[in-house]
């Protein structure tokens, strides 16, 4: 199966959307080789500002890029974008509610190797607190591409989570992506599969492995944490009468509390909730950190047949 | 400057203290302390220097002004509606309920008000935002921002300052009002700023030390930063917090507290 970084996609569309717009502008706090600006550098370099090791002060300049017609993109490590200048993004994007993209990469366990200080788990929730903001989580290249030129095109600040690994390539150009639509990419009747960012293509894997245990999973991507789709979510539900949700973060404040929130409102049924369990992660490979933390196709399945007993 | 233009200019801070008085007295709270400091420099840049049409409050060369020190919003008020963009009538609404006039300046409410600002230090990065921008785009606008002395405690500015040298952003003026006190107490007791000609000057920025009450000192040091080639101008105001109301001057107790009707009346009183 094809392979590719969210944050290589985020990198070859902002080449292309420069090209496209000469309002974009993009900023970077030091990182560039990493979140992948550095080409879009390379090919406007009037249009690229590294601001340094200065994460406030890259989000504050960003706004007042945004005041000035500009389309800006400020890039971090997830951690520090959303971390260090949680009150720049609050009170000068925010609360003036002005059209900045804030699309940081390295979230979540999978940054590997650089342990638990800079393995984001809390950013979802800290984003999607925030009045106004849009929260997209892409699933692969194809999603993340798309998601950045939607993001460019809308009106209003919107956060975007990249990922440092590769990841399986789940849609081609057919695939269309909407700010605030889920997409279900597998029918199913017994249990849906709500899955996020990385999680999606392990989601798919359990519906497999599901499948051969004569367990028909339906899977649904909500790459939109806000505003989330509730009409996808309750119409899925009702279909299946037990949910389980999946994402790299804490199981506090992302998508698990998101889709719960959605599901108590209007259809309530037996969730389970595949993620981080309120820890902080460690060194590691990406692959072993999402097996000791309890990520993977494995753990989906077990929540799986657990909520499907609770039915 | 010549004497009416002098004139017009001391009458109109006047005015503005006294809408800053009566605005904090009706709502009984905002910080009449800063923006009575602030007064005469915001004054000067609305009535003499900046680029601004309150009738076409957007117009993309204006001159941008952006209080950084978003607290001190009764004085920003005062002035803009002085200058036309919204009806003065509206001033006495200060932090009701409604009012597009909130505590601190809101930017989706006033027209005129560039930028949201009120956590401290956020309004200095949003400026060097839009002094890029603006060169970007081969503009001959300004950007000026006023920064509290206070609010330089945060390490916000100093990467701000960082930036705004290494981009030689020569279309930004930033004025400190450096009236001494904040909330706590002198700002040399709570955490010394000082010493702040020296610090500038080592982040890369042009210094000029003015009165910040002082109108021919305002526009001599305005006219030299915007003659200052490839680096950002700091001019640093020495001000007077409360200036123009005797209760009030060099009283930290009148950051953040407004006066009760007695005290509107005295303060009405001297400012004749």
């Amino acid at each position: 199966m094809e392979s590719m970084a969210t944050r290589d996609a985020y990198g070859k569309a902002l080449v292309e959307l420069g090209k496209l717009n000469k309002n974009v502008v993009v900023l970077d706090a030091d990182l560039s080789k990493s979140t992948k600006t550095e080409k879009f550098a390379k090919e406007f370099p009037d249009r690229f500002f590294n601001m340094g090791i200065a994460e406030q002060n890259l989000i504050g300049c960003a706004a007042g890029f945004a005041t000035s017609g500009k389309i800006p993109f400020a890039s971090s490590f997830a951690v520090f974008a959303t971390g260090r200048a949680y009150d720049q993004i609050r009170n000068s994007i925010g609360y003036p509610h002005l059209n900045v993209k804030i699309a940081a990469s390295h979230a979540g366990l999978t940054v590997g190797e650089d342990g638990g200080s800079h393995q984001m788990i809390e950013d979802i929730a800290l984003m999607r607190a925030v009045p106004g903001m849009t929260v997209i989580v892409p699933a692969d290249g194809e999603e993340a591409k798309q998601a950045i030129f939607a993001a460019a095109e809308y009106e209003g600040p919107v956060y975007i989570r990249l990922g440092r690994p590769k990841v399986p390539m789940i849609f081609d150009s057919n695939y269309k992506f909407i700010i605030g639509k889920a997409a279900v990419i597998k029918e199913g009747t017994d249990v849906s599969l709500m899955a996020t960012g990385i999680m999606v293509s392990e989601a798919l894997k359990a519906a497999q492995d599901l499948e051969k245990q004569g367990i028909n999973a339906c899977v649904v991507n909500i790459s939109t944490i806000k505003p989330i789709d509730e009409n996808t979510i309750t119409q899925v539900a009702r279909i299946t009468g037990a949910v389980v949700t999946c994402e790299e973060h804490n199981i506090f404040g992302g998508l698990g509390s998101a889709v719960a929130e959605v599901l108590v409102e209007n259809y309530p049924v037996p969730m389970e909730r595949v993620g981080v369990k309120d820890t902080f992660g460690e060194s590691g490979k990406p692959n072993q950190l999402l097996e000791k933390y309890g990520l993977t196709a494995k753990d989906i399945v077990i929540a799986a047949k657990k909520v499907i007993s609770r039915k | 400057m010549d004497e009416k233009t002098l004139e017009f200019l001391k009458e109109k801070a006047k005015i503005i203290r006294r809408h800053i008085i009566r605005m904090t007295g009706a709502a009984g709270s905002g910080h009449p302390g800063g923006s009575l400091s602030a007064a005469d420099i915001i004054t000067y840049l609305y009535f003499k220097e900046l680029r601004v049409d309150p009738k076409n409050p957007a117009w993309p060369n204006r001159d941008r002004f952006i209080l950084s020190k978003g607290h001190a919003a009764p004085v920003l008020y005062a002035v803009l509606a002085e200058k036309g963009f919204f009806p003065i009538e509206e001033l006495i609404k200060l932090r009701k309920i409604d009012s597009p006039l909130q505590g601190h300046p809101d930017m989706k409410k006033v027209k005129g008000v560039e930028m949201s600002t009120g956590s401290l230090g956020t309004g200095f990065s949003t400026s060097i935002g839009m002094a890029l921008a603006a060169r970007m785009d081969n503009k001959d606008n300004r950007i000026f921002v006023m920064l509290g002395d206070g609010e330089i405690q945060e390490g916000q500015v100093w990467e701000a300052a960082m930036a705004a040298a290494h981009y030689k952003l020569d279309n930004l003026i930033a004025i400190l009002d450096y009236n001494g006190l904040q909330i706590d107490g002198p700002v040399t007791d709570v955490m010394s700023p000082e010493p702040l000609p020296d610090k500038w000057r080592a982040f890369g920025w042009e210094v000029i030390e003015i009165d910040g009450h002082d109108f021919n000192s305002i526009e001599r040091a305005i006219k030299t930063a915007k003659e200052i080639k490839g680096r950002p101008t700091m001019i640093i105001a020495k001000t007077i917090k409360g200036k123009g109301v005797s209760f009030m001057e060099n009283q930290a107790g009148w950051h953040g507290s407004a006066p009760n009707q007695e005290q509107v009346e005295q303060a009405l009183q001297e400012l004749v």
